[in-house]
């Protein structure tokens, strides 16, 4: 066992590998949508186009000859029809939040949230590649299948975890690259301007995209631990509060985080959206579940 | 110097900024805590929200209050606060220290040694020459010197075991010109006191410094209705209170103990508190000394001597059970006589003698049965003091008529006489003048006692000799006989009023009394003591603590009896004085000797020895300061909210120091005992043991052998033994090794029975020991014609060792785990013993080799092979000792290997080869 340090992409990528090995193949069931739909290892559970045998049935009028399944009908006097189960493909849109908002970790012991956002986006994006899905990052890489897409996957989101001093201090989704009647996974803390996550949305609710809203947050923004005379500072230092007693503000600090969460609770009940609270205090395992849950179940 | 209470100030000009301190409450009250600036992607949702109370941004009260109090403490702190200024002026010119330095000082002597160093490096200090004496001594030249000389003398300067004398004397001593006086009291009042007070108040300041401490005083012991009733005096009568009193003595075993206690109970303001203490005789005449519990002084000791003791009396006279007149009893006058200083036995001859009397009495007693006899002349000869009167029955009866008597000091002629009655002739006869020689000596006889009637001695040649009183016609009237350490003392006369007036008479009592039949009474008189010479015997010294008296001269009877009235001195110092026949203690305290308290003219100032020191509290105040401003860190990040994250580093430093200081005890106690290390190491493996022989260079080889076997074996076989141990059979527990290799050394001591009683316990349960005499086996086994061999002799003598053979030729031994037929060690060729096999008839089956003996480990194996040297190695495996020759030699010890290796295997597996005996029918029956 070698102990030599390993580039962040692999670490990334084998901490996600390791993460979506527990789950079975993710079998995102797509929706109809005939523009998007390619041959993939999805049983739809019906006859139509596909590699694995469905169902041999009696072959009727207008069934070509090619299609007579000549050893099942030598063993009886009626002709049959193999017919093969119809599999199709979805394409999965990640976008992992990567504002400055989401570098934040509340304990020295505890990973950022950006750590946490992209170990989860990318371990979905194992899962959903292992059942054949394409998945691709908004506006950084367009939606393919493969291993091979598993590996470009890691690379960009590590060198978002690279570059994310340069970004801004909230972010807002990013729709570009997304294809219509896909589905999408978004990543982040949602604490920036609501305008911006209600604009996304709706970008994305007007293409036909569903998908999941996973907000990832700190304990210590669940709790709000601080007391004494303190100013805040978002991330980037752009927004700066002051206060002489901090543990005064708590009550109502909390009270503006669930109001937060009801919004967007409400927001993705509108576009048909799944919506959940993740903290990065939590093992990241029940978030993956829920959003395998979600992506299976979106219909 | 400025003080305040019992505080003085070195600079108080430096308090006047204390004035400050309104000003900078104003000053601080202004400033608010710092803020925190924290990154909090939460900020967004804060935007906005105000603050709920505005006007926290001012320190809070508490905490100035803090900041002011670390101030003040800084500012008082320099300004040299001192606890109990000394703000005497010092003096100049001499200086003189005067100790009391009596037995009442003992007991704070090193408090009061503290104050004369103190005293003297002060005269250092202030280089004022300097005189110390103490008033115990006799006097003599007070001489001023520097202070270093005393420095060293003071050290060593111990308090003597008698009270201070000589105070005149003193006042003529001391020397001219003037000085300042020291004096450490004792606290009790002397007489003459004031004679060398006034004279060194006339040559300057005189100081005193007491002590505060109450002082008790044992009194001698008394008997009031046959219990010992101790008293003591304290001073001052204080609070209620009470003392301990111990009498101690040695018991049978010669050992000193505590043989009673009794607490003295002080009421409130009274001086002498007194208690019963209530002994059986046999305790009580061992008690040497009486010692208030808890007062080191030689004025809480009390001496017992001869005095206390009271002596077993045992009265026995013919036909006791006649009914007589009481006054006619021939044991009346006795009783009365001994009564009050002796323990008296009644009873027949046979149960007295078994309580151990000191002194048996017969009166009129002729004949003795022979068992009785026999046990009261060993009784006799063992020391016992026997005193027979004479009387009618003794007149009439054979007793030693024509042969002396075993108990009876003269022969007797028939019939005694009478003189003066009223049928014979003659006046009845006085006694005359003690001889000297005798031990009534110095006795007076009174003219009045007179004797009627007598038995008569046989006029022998040692009858003079034997003779220790006589009337004035020279007939004797008491004979003395000494049988081995005893003796028999006959009286010619009745023990009752009939024969004579003798028992009427004070001198019966005397005579009884030098004859030491009673005791005397508890105070010993001038009289008593006058005309002998007493010398010390124990001494005691001023802590109260008996030493032996080594060289110190003997003191005449008269100037001792002046002591004991007056106390000891430098003379007749505390402690027990024998005579010729006795032994008298000079005690400290005498009966009425009190305590009385000092009492110091008005102009003389006293101190108390317990003053308090000077104490510089500049230290301390800074200390109180920076822990304050400590306090002051933590509140300041509190009230930040910063003491969240520093919480942890500070608990663990927290931690860490309270660790630093928890005392080593805590440790101590997790440490297993000795012995559990010994267990543990001797139980985690299999360890090979051999036996401590005593000899270091026996005891190294026969470690590193069996290091080499132990090597060898974890080579060659599953045994995997850990480092061999060393096994003490008088100590260690052997049960827990499987195998002792014991090399007998010439000369080895035999094991002690309980050692012995191990060994056979470890030898029944499983354990094998392997006796090595290292001898070649030059004398054979059993012939003990070398050391070692007789050693082993010695030693096997205690053992539980069944019957031996020399090893067959089928032993298992030869096969547990190599095939041998031969067991060399360094020497070749020895015959080794096992235990004999319990079948001899046993014979080998049809095909096999060896016999059908199926149990038993043998106990013991016996050689001389000196295995250990051949199996010795270093720590690197290298062997130590050389074997044999070459090839041959290295063959030979591989050998030896192969019987260490065999005798484990044996050990540890028992007779599992011999089992395989049956391996055939096994085989058979498994249809093979």
């Amino acid at each position: 066992m070698s102990t030599a340090p390993q580039p962040p992409t692999s670490d990334l990528r084998s901490r996600a590998e390791a993460l979506g090995q527990t789950l079975p193949p993710l079998l995102a069931e797509a929706e109809m949508l005939a523009s998007t739909v390619m041959m993939g290892e999805h049983g739809r559970r019906r006859a139509g186009l596909g590699d694995e045998f469905w169902q041999y049935r009696p072959a009727h009028q207008g069934d070509s000859v090619r299609m007579v399944d000549w050893r099942r009908s030598a063993r009886s006097d009626a002709h049959f029809v193999r017919e093969r189960e119809w599999q199709a493909a979805q394409s999965v849109t990640l976008w992992v939040d990567p504002a400055k908002s989401m570098s934040f970790a509340g304990d020295k012991t505890r990973a950022p949230k950006a750590d946490r956002a992209r170990l989860l986006g990318l371990a979905l994006a194992v899962l959903l590649l292992r059942g054949g899905e394409r998945v691709g990052l908004a506006g950084l890489a367009s939606p393919r299948a493969g291993r091979a897409q598993l590996l470009r996957l890691a690379e960009r989101l590590s060198g978002e975890a690279a570059g994310e001093t340069a970004g801004e201090d909230y972010g807002a989704p990013r729709t570009e690259g997304m294809v219509s009647h896909g589905r999408a996974v978004f990543l982040s803390d949602f604490l920036g301007d609501l305008s911006g996550i209600e604009a996304g949305l709706a970008r994305a609710a007007d293409r036909g995209v569903k998908g999941v809203l996973i907000q990832v947050l700190d304990p210590a923004e669940e709790e709000f631990p601080f007391d004494g005379r303190t100013i805040f500072e978002s991330m980037g230092g752009t927004m700066r509060h002051e206060t002489q007693r901090a543990g005064d503000l708590r009550t109502r600090y909390l009270a503006r985080l669930a109001e937060r969460k009801d919004r967007l609770a409400g927001l993705a009940r509108a576009v048909g959206w799944h919506y959940t609270t993740h903290h990065t205090g939590h093992p990241a395992q029940s978030a993956l579940l829920w959003a395998y849950l979600a992506l299976q179940g979106g219909r | 110097m400025f003080t305040l209470g019992p505080i003085g100030f070195a600079a108080p000009w430096l308090l006047v900024a204390l004035i400050a301190l309104p000003v900078l409450w104003l000053l601080l009250r202004a400033v608010p805590p710092a803020p925190i600036r924290r990154r909090f992607p939460g900020v967004a949702l804060l935007l906005g929200l105000k603050d709920e109370e505005a006007e926290t941004d001012k320190t809070p009260w508490w905490l100035l209050l803090l900041r002011t109090l670390a101030i003040a403490a800084v500012i008082i702190g320099f300004a040299g606060p001192v606890l109990n200024p000394d703000d005497r002026a010092p003096g100049t010119g001499p200086m003189l220290i005067v100790v009391d330095g009596g037995w009442a000082d003992a007991r704070d002597w090193p408090q009061r040694l503290e104050k004369i160093e103190a005293l003297v490096a002060e005269a250092g200090a202030q280089g004022r020459p300097l005189a110390l004496l103490r008033l115990t001594d006799a006097p003599g030249v007070v001489d001023f010197q520097t202070s270093e000389a005393w420095a060293g003398r003071a050290a060593g300067l111990q308090p003597q075991a008698w009270a201070p004398a000589g105070f005149a004397d003193w006042a003529q001593v001391l020397p001219e010109g003037s000085f300042d006086t020291t004096w450490l009291s004792d606290g009790l009042a002397h007489d003459g006191r004031d004679a060398l007070l006034s004279a060194l108040q006339s040559r300057g300041e005189v100081r005193v410094i007491e002590n505060i401490r109450a002082v008790h005083g044992l009194h001698p012991p008394r008997f009031e209705d046959g219990k010992v009733v101790v008293s003591a005096s304290r001073m001052p009568a204080g609070e209620a209170g009470s003392v301990e009193v111990v009498a101690q003595g040695p018991d049978p075993a010669g050992i000193e103990r505590d043989l009673g206690r009794v607490t003295l109970a002080f009421a409130g303001g009274a001086a002498t508190a007194e208690a019963a203490m209530d002994l059986p005789p046999e305790l009580r005449n061992r008690i040497t000394r009486f010692v208030l519990e808890g007062q080191r002084t030689a004025g809480a000791v009390i001496l017992a001597d001869d005095s206390l003791k009271r002596r077993k009396i045992a009265l026995i006279q013919s036909g006791a059970d006649e009914e007589t007149l009481q006054l006619l009893s021939p044991l009346h006058y006795l009783r009365q006589a001994l009564a009050p200083t002796a323990d008296i036995i009644d009873g027949n001859l046979r149960d007295t003698l078994l309580a151990n009397p000191d002194v048996v009495i017969l009166a009129d007693v002729a004949e003795i049965g022979g068992p009785e006899r026999d046990a009261l002349l060993e009784w006799v000869d063992n020391g016992g003091l026997l005193l027979r009167f004479a009387g009618p029955v003794m007149a009439a009866s054979d007793v030693s008529r024509i042969d002396e008597d075993p108990l009876m000091p003269v022969r007797l002629r028939e019939g005694g006489r009478t003189v003066g009655g009223a049928m014979s002739w003659g006046e009845p006869k006085a006694l005359a003048p003690f001889p000297e020689g005798s031990p009534f000596f110095g006795l007076t006889a009174p003219p009045d006692v007179v004797v009627r009637e007598q038995v008569l001695a046989q006029p022998d040649p040692d009858l003079t000799e034997r003779t220790i009183a006589a009337l004035d016609d020279g007939t004797p009237l008491m004979t003395r006989k000494v049988i081995g350490g005893g003796q028999v003392v006959l009286v010619h006369v009745t023990a009752n009023a009939e024969w004579s007036s003798l028992p009427l008479s004070g001198l019966f009592v005397q005579m009884l009394e030098r004859l030491a039949v009673s005791t005397r009474p508890a105070r010993p008189e001038a009289a008593d003591l006058s005309g002998q010479i007493w010398s010390p015997e124990v001494v005691l010294d001023a802590y109260g603590s008996a030493s032996d008296a080594g060289e110190l001269p003997g003191v005449e009877g008269e100037a001792l009896a002046k002591a004991i009235a007056a106390g000891p001195s430098r003379d007749f110092q505390p402690g027990l004085y024998a005579g010729a026949d006795r032994r008298v203690a000079l005690n400290v305290m005498g009966e009425e000797t009190a305590l009385v308290p000092a009492v110091w003219p008005q102009s003389v100032p006293v101190d108390r020895l317990e003053a308090r020191a000077v104490q510089a509290l500049k230290g301390d105040f800074l200390t109180f300061a920076a822990v304050l401003l400590l306090l002051d860190v933590l509140a300041a990040l509190w009230l930040a909210g910063r003491l969240r994250g520093i919480a942890r580093g500070s608990t663990a430093v927290l931690a860490l120091a309270l660790l630093a200081a928890t005392p080593r005890e805590a440790a101590a106690q997790d440490t297993p005992a000795p012995n559990d290390d010994f267990a543990i190491q001797a139980t985690t493996s299999v360890v090979l043991a051999h036996v401590l022989t005593g000899d270091p260079q026996v005891d190294e080889l026969a470690r590193q052998g069996l290091l080499g076997l132990s090597d060898k074996l974890w080579q060659r076989t599953s045994v995997e033994p850990m480092m061999p141990m060393g096994v003490d059979i008088e100590t260690d527990e052997l049960a827990f090794f499987p195998f002792l290799y014991w090399p007998v050394v010439a000369g080895a001591a035999e094991p002690s029975d309980a050692a012995y009683a191990r060994l056979n316990q470890y030898l029944r349960t499983g354990g094998m020991i392997l006796f090595d005499t290292r001898d070649a086996d030059l004398a054979g086994f059993g012939g003990g014609t070398t050391p070692e061999g007789q050693a082993l002799q010695l030693i096997a003598s205690g053992l539980d060792i069944p019957p031996l053979e020399p090893i067959p030729l089928d032993h298992v031994l030869t096969r547990t785990f190599y095939l041998l037929q031969d067991f060399p060690g360094r020497h070749q060729g020895g015959q080794l013993w096992v235990e004999a096999a319990p079948d001899a008839e046993a014979v080998a089956a049809e095909g096999m080799p060896f016999r059908n003996l199926n149990d038993g480990v043998t106990p013991v194996v016996i050689g001389g092979a000196d295995w250990a040297a051949a199996w010795a190695t270093d720590d690197l495996g290298v062997p130590l000792v050389p074997v044999g020759r070459g090839f041959a030699g290295e063959q030979q010890r591989e050998i030896a290997y192969r019987f260490g290796i065999n005798l484990i295997m044996h050990v540890l597996t028992g007779n599992y080869k011999s089992d395989q005996v049956h391996v055939p029918a096994l085989l058979e029956r498994l249809g093979q």
